[in-house]
């Protein structure tokens, strides 16, 4: 196993449910947040975090660290998530294969990049850096995309088991982003999970995603909905072949009560049992 | 091309600056996707960090404000609690405020709401510890504020008044005595509390936070407002948790 055999279905941590997280007594629950809104000095939000990881394993996932880009990360940002990770305790540590920092300023989503060789060494280099600053493995998670860029000549599943060779990295595989990157840009969703490199896979996510508001005929990655049948699919696919892994529900908005994400997480948490 | 000249090119396109390297990428419809989320993170994290600014211009005229801040000062910080810095002054300058010359300094107590909610954890001094001193131990006593304890002095306008019932969604009280106002801002046990500061008690902090001692401090404040009552100011200050405790000698 990659973690602990204690990780079953997690929830994304949102301020509105801290309470009802704490006293959430169900097997193999975990949270995850994001850091960047943890890496502070103290207070109240730092507080909660500390009490539901008191109870249950936490994650911390980050969407900053810029990892794509063509510079090695912040050693302030990581100086602050280091410090965060020896404060919580977390179970898991993950990023993405994204950048979003860029010569001093952040630009606050998962940008795209064309996967070269250059880009190939420049990001085993980063993900070097950060498990070497943070002394423990990462999870690289497969982006959401929506423009087609001419210049790839890496296919992203080669890309990730690359990285992963080269530098021992985890990898989380975004089931969400596998179907709507493959609506988007034309590829078969069930291939990709199927060659996805199973051994790496540390954690699985899935979200609710929904159509473009601007009437493009894109499906965008928005956290604000429901999973889709279409999505769990491909998740009892994935599980099928590669067995039972962590696997987390993200929802950011449109936010329902907690014990309808419970729900939501219970159909997952079912599908791991029957693995197991 | 070079990542590094795809990353200039692309961002260079987020802000709608014409790009030839990424001609064929950014006027894919995908492409607004980026644009969108990126504004949209800028854009609500302005919201979720000035909420009495917000209050007091209505959604519509802050979302419009903030997309001009977000274009031209994007977050610096991954930490979007601690994004625009800057805002206040945007707001002092940004000549569809001129109506609102007290905007900039409502968004100056917002941002010290931030600070307060996330500054380092720190006991408070007892009133006891304070008690209990000499005379002259008290005056030489360096009296440090918490990093969750922030003020600010405003000389023209009634900005406490005016932030504090929009902080709260209160209605405005029909007439403002139109003067100066200061604030007090203190996080204790976990929950951020204000209260009105007059000149002499903001003075009064600034040089503690400076390291006088407090019967240079006192003499400071007294400086600026002769009526002031050093004791019943400490008294009041020490109640609401704004210094460090001291330690034992």
């Amino acid at each position: 196993m990659n973690t602990s055999p204690t990780l079953g279905t997690g929830l994304g941590l949102k301020a509105d449910h801290y309470e009802a997280a704490y006293d959430c007594a169900a097997t193999g629950l975990w949270f995850e947040v994001h850091p960047e809104n943890y890496m502070i000095d103290g207070g109240p939000r730092l507080a909660w975090l500390e009490t539901v990881g008191s109870r249950h394993p936490l994650s911390l996932h980050g969407v900053s660290l810029s990892l794509a880009a063509d510079c090695p990360p912040d050693t302030e940002h990581l100086t602050r998530l280091k410090a965060l990770i020896d404060r919580v305790q977390p179970a898991l540590v993950s990023e993405h294969l994204a950048w979003s920092t860029w010569r001093g300023q952040y630009h606050p989503d998962l940008l795209p990049f064309p996967r070269t060789e250059e880009a190939l060494q420049c990001i085993t280099d980063n993900i070097q850096r950060t498990q070497d600053f943070l002394g423990r493995r990462i999870a690289i998670e497969n982006p959401s995309h929506y423009v087609r860029l001419n210049d790839h000549t890496v296919s992203e599943i080669d890309f990730l088991s690359e990285l992963s060779q080269r530098t021992g990295c985890g990898l989380l595989l975004d089931i969400n982003n596998v179907f709507l990157s493959a609506h988007n840009m034309g590829y078969d969703a069930n291939a990709y999970v199927d060659e996805f490199p199973g051994s790496a896979i540390m954690e699985i996510h899935l979200a609710g995603h929904s159509a473009d508001p601007g009437g493009a005929p894109l499906l965008i990655d928005t956290h604000d909905a429901p999973i889709a049948e279409d999505v769990w699919a491909l998740y009892q696919r994935l599980i099928q072949r590669v067995g039972p892994r962590p696997t987390l529900i993200e929802r950011d908005d449109n936010l329902p009560p907690f014990a309808e994400l419970l729900l939501e997480r219970d159909r997952a948490q079912a599908l791991l049992e029957g693995m197991s | 091309m070079k990542l590094r000249n795809f990353q200039d090119a692309f961002v260079d396109a987020l802000y709608d600056v014409k790009s030839p390297f990424l001609r064929g990428i950014s006027t894919q419809p995908g492409f607004t996707v980026y644009r969108n989320t990126v504004m949209k993170g800028a854009v609500d994290a302005l919201q979720a960090n000035f909420p009495s600014v917000e209050r007091l211009v209505g959604t519509e005229w802050f979302v419009a404000a903030a997309t001009l801040y977000a274009r031209q000062s994007p977050p610096v910080d991954a930490r979007l609690i601690y994004h625009a810095a800057g805002f206040a002054e945007f707001l002092d300058d940004f000549e569809h405020a001129q109506q609102l010359p007290y905007l900039g300094n409502v968004a100056r107590l917002d941002r010290l709401w931030n600070l307060c909610h996330t500054a380092a954890d720190e006991p408070g001094i007892d009133i006891n510890q304070i008690a209990s001193l000499t005379p002259e131990d008290l005056a030489t006593l360096q009296l440090k504020p918490r990093a969750a304890a922030r003020w600010a002095w405003f000389a023209d306008q009634p900005v406490f008044s005016i932030w504090h019932h929009n902080r709260l969604a209160l209605d405005m009280p029909e007439q403002l005595d139109w003067q100066g106002e200061g604030a007090l801002l203190v996080r204790s046990a976990g929950v951020v509390s204000w209260q009105p500061l007059d000149v002499g008690g903001c003075a009064f902090l600034d040089a503690c936070a400076a390291g006088k001692p407090l019967a240079d401090a006192a003499q400071h404040a007294s400086g600026l407002q002769p009526s002031l009552d050093i004791l019943e100011l400490l008294t009041r200050l020490v109640g609401a948790d704004v210094f460090v405790a001291t330690e034992p000698s």
